[in-house]
Order: structure tokens, then sequence, then C-alpha cells
């Protein structure tokens, strides 16, 4: 381990199929704890679907076939008897784009605690007031938290996600271009709030930005589709070792084309 | 030329378009003109609270009927509705298509069967099966409702089912994504999602059962008279109208286009309804 921190997943070559396609082929990498590590690539090489391995939420699609071992916590993620709720508690996911439901703020933030077995009314407001503090809306909503959540601007509605997310207290923070939809000063926001959550959970991003990637990353993992167009990882290191001196010359490509 | 040709079949398409809305206008004048002298002659209270139903002595009070109409519409309601929900969100969340395949087209086809089938059906088979296990006449609220509820199961689950389909995905996948079971997610995200669609459906449903005449002619019983259990006759407006407008001139045909009004005012609230709640979801 490059950065020196426990591994909190760890992948053991990982295959993906949808149906008779191959998506990801072995797929090896040490996640590390309370770091950033962001997944790169071209458009359709596979980095979101790596993604939604780590809670499952491939499943949902038909035809999907996983083969190789992943470990949270050293416990496998897809052992006959894993139970993939308690996982996706575990693991947090934010969207592309932010998709508050069409309910309160306060609904929003508290339906995943209060589906896991908290009714006590003071214990939800104080896990609102916590979320919403983490992602630095509890000032600006604190007084409207009876408001529809889809009334905010989009930038306001993805921190909601996160504070959603968070909620459920997770270890794992999955976002998936979770900036893209949005302006450069809400991204700049969310930055700032991975580089805070970072001192508790672990993160790992997908995003098409390379200077985010730069910016907020510990580890980059380099995705890229092979001649038989199945999704390889490339290159997983240190993010400012793939940047300055990456060791394989597609990595470099795409770095410098990226850049212009 | 060309010009002309466009214009003038722009004209002709709006001319064809108005006459579908005169039709709609003419319908309201010409009950309103037949029947509003009830109103006046019998007297606005008297009509809708009157106990009597008899036109042989000049009476006409239809509280009873605004008792049947109602009770049969929500106990339509009370079956349907449940059932037709269920129905949606199996068809929208765990029916495999091959299943779908099957229970989409069925459903068309209950929308289908004449009502008149309907209403032979629950004579025969309803009404003897009510007599034999639960006692009364057969006759009843509770068979007018059966039928009903099975006339607008279509409705309902068409409605709802596409109310459901057309969320967002993002709204199940977020749900799912915090931890929430499938079920869970239908309850507190999908449904709420869907509300007003779902709302919708079933106030469409509520219009199309008060509006249904011969299958419930058939198995009502039709007695005037306040019912004293679901198992009791009761008579409707529409089976008011349906039975008694073949003989009925002077006065009695007014009270029955009077009996006609009422109806079609309630009715015309609750598409109101169904419409207001729909666009207010747009917004």
């Amino acid at each position: 381990m490059e950065t020196g921190r426990k591994a909190k997943i760890i992948t053991k070559a990982v295959n993906l199929y949808y149906g008779e396609r191959h998506a990801l082929k072995d797929i090896t990498m040490d996640i590390p704890e309370r770091a950033v590590t962001a997944i790169i690539g071209p458009s359709g090489c596979g980095k979101s679907t790596l993604l939604r391995i780590f809670n499952r939420m491939n499943d949902l699609i038909p035809g999907v076939k996983i083969n190789g071992e992943i470990l949270l916590d050293n416990i496998p993620v897809y052992d006959k008897n894993a139970d993939v709720v308690s996982l996706r508690k575990k693991v947090g996911m934010v969207f592309q784009k932010p998709n508050v439901f069409p309910m309160s703020i306060y609904d929003n933030i508290v339906i995943g605690p209060r589906h896991h077995g908290i009714k006590n009314k003071g214990e939800l407001d104080k896990i609102a007031e916590r979320s919403l503090t983490q992602v630095a809306l509890w000032d600006e909503l604190k007084d409207n938290l009876k408001n529809p959540g889809q009334a905010l601007s989009p930038g306001q509605q993805q921190r909601l996600c996160i504070a959603r997310a968070l909620a459920v207290e997770p270890d794992v923070i999955l976002m998936d271009e979770s900036c893209s939809a949005l302006d450069p000063e809400s991204t700049m926001k969310i930055e700032e709030l991975m580089l805070e959550l970072i001192k508790e959970y672990t993160i790992l991003i997908v995003t098409h930005n390379m200077e985010q990637a730069l910016r907020v990353s510990d580890m980059a993992a380099f995705i890229m589709i092979d001649d038989e167009k199945v999704g390889r990882l490339v290159e997983f290191a240190p993010t400012a070792e793939v940047f300055s001196s990456p060791k394989d010359p597609r990595t470099e490509d795409y770095i410098t084309g990226r850049f212009g | 030329m060309k010009k002309f040709k466009e214009k003038l079949s722009g004209r002709i398409f709006f001319a064809l378009a108005l006459s579908s809305i005169s039709a709609l206008a003419l319908i309201t004048v010409f009950i309103i003109y037949k029947g509003a002298q009830t109103f006046i002659d019998v007297g606005f209270f008297k009509f809708i609270f009157g106990m009597s139903w008899s036109p042989g002595r000049d009476e006409f009070g239809i509280f009873p009927m605004i008792i049947g109409t109602v009770t049969v519409t929500l106990g339509a309601a009370a079956i349907g509705v449940p059932i037709g929900i269920c129905c949606s969100i199996f068809l929208a969340e765990f029916a495999p298509s091959a299943l779908q395949n099957i229970f989409r087209p069925a459903i068309q086809l209950l929308a289908g069967i004449p009502s008149v089938v309907y209403g032979f059906w629950g004579l025969l088979f309803v009404v003897p099966l009510i007599r034999n296990y639960l006692g009364g006449p057969g006759l009843s609220i509770l068979a007018g409702a059966i039928i009903l509820a099975i006339m607008i199961l279509p409705t309902i689950i068409t409605i709802s089912e596409v109310s459901l389909i057309s969320l967002p995905r993002h709204y199940k996948d977020g749900s799912l994504a915090l931890g929430l079971t499938q079920w869970q997610t239908i309850c507190s995200v999908q449904l709420p999602a869907a509300k007003s669609g779902i709302v919708a459906a079933v106030i469409l449903g509520l219009g199309r059962a008060m509006g249904e005449t011969m299958a419930v002619i058939m198995v009502l019983g039709n007695a005037v008279a306040l019912p004293d259990s679901i198992l009791a006759p009761v008579r409707t407006f529409t089976t008011n109208i349906g039975i008694e407008m073949g003989y009925a001139s002077g006065e009695h045909q007014q009270a029955l286009f009077a009996t006609g009004i009422v109806l079609f005012v309630i009715i015309m609230m609750l598409n109101s309804l169904a419409q207001y709640i729909t666009r207010r979801k747009a917004k």
C-alpha cells in the first residue's frame, strides 16, 4: 500500500458480465480507508459499473454476472448469505443527478434512519441536524426543513443527497460523477466537503474531470477498454504519481489529451 | 392556392373539433332545460332531501337514491381500489415481462366487456351467492359494489400503473442505495411520488362507478328506501333514470332529468378534481 493506509475494500480478479458481454476484466485493487479514490477513464469503459459493484446496485440489472472476490472490511460482499440491505447501509451512494425525493427536506434526510428502526423524533431531529451540518446546509435550511426538497437549487439538492446518505452512517461513500450536473461554485463546495469527510469516511468517486481527480483524490484508478472492448484496470497508484509519471503510455495519452 | 388549402383544412378540422365540444354543450343545456323546472316546482331542498319518490302522488324526493349511489360507489371503491392499486404495483414492479404480456391485454379485455354482461353475470352468480351465504334478497348494495369494483379495475390499474412506471428511475435507485428494501421503497418513495396519478385514477374510477347503469339495474334490487345494511336493495341516480324514463312524462320526466342534473354535476366535479390533481403535479 503506497498510501500506508489500511485497505477498506479489496478486490481480487473481479470480472463482470452483462449477459454475454464481458464488461470488466480482472480488476484487482486495494482501496485505502479514509481516502478519496478516483476512478477515471474514457466514457463507456465501465467506471460506473465498477463503482456499483461495491454497493451491489448492478444486481438490479437483469443478466449481470460477477465473479472474483470483493471484500469490505475483509467480509465478502457477494457471499451467498450476504445481506444486501446492510451492505447498502454501510456503503452509501450519491448519484450523477441530484435525486431528491418529492418530499420535505426533513423527510428526505431521515428516510434512511427511519426505515432502519429509529422512530424517536428527537433522535431523528438530531440526525437531521448532524447530517445537514456535515454538508454545510444546516444554517441555510434549519428554519425551512418542512419545505419540499426539490425546491432547492441543484447544488443544494446534491448536498442534501449527500446528507441523506450520511444520515444512514455509512463507512464508504460512492459518488458517481456527482458534480457533473452542477455549476463550478457548487462543485467547489462539494469538493471541499469531500476533503472534510475523508477524516471519517472512505470515498470513491467516478469523474470525467481530471482537475477534480487531481484536486481531491489520494489514489487514482485508470480504467480503459482493450481491443476486445473489455474494461481493464490499466493503472492504480497514488494520484500524484498517476498524473506526473504514469507507468503506462495509455494513461499518459488519456491524461495529456484530457488536459489538452 | 396552397395557402388557401392550408387555411381551409385548418378551418375544417376546427369545425369538427368544435362539434365534439358542442355536443357536450348541447347535452348540458338540454338536461338543464328539461330538468331545472323540478328544482323550482318541487323545491331544491325537498327534491334533494325528500325521502319519498312516488311519481303517482307527485312526490319527488331523491335522498334514498343519493344514499344508494354513495354507498354503492364507496363499496365499489372499498373493494376495487386496494385490488387495483396492488395489481398496478405488481405489474409495474414485480411482474416478469411474460406475465405482463398476459395481464395487460386481460385487463384491457375486462374494460371491453359490455356492462349488460356484467349485470347478467352478477344476477346469475353474485346475487345467489350473497342470498345463500349472507342472507337477504341478494339484490343488494354488496352485489352492486362487487360488480362495479370489477368494472372500475381497468381504469384504476391502467392509470396507477402508468403513474408508477413514469416515475424517474433514480427515485427507486436512490432509495435502494440507502438500504431500503424493495417493499419499503415502494411504500415510502414510489407510491408517495406517484400519489397524484393514483388519486386521479381512483377518482376517475369512482366517476365511472357512479355513472354505470345497466349492470347495476340488474343486481341492486332498485327499491327506493334507505338501506339498513349492505345486504339491502337500493336505487341509484342512474338506475332511477334507466328504469323509469321509458314511461315517464310531464313532471315525472322532468324529475328524472333533474336526477340526471345532480349526477352530471357530481361527475363533473369528480372529473375536474382528477384533472386539478394531475395538473398540480405537472407544475
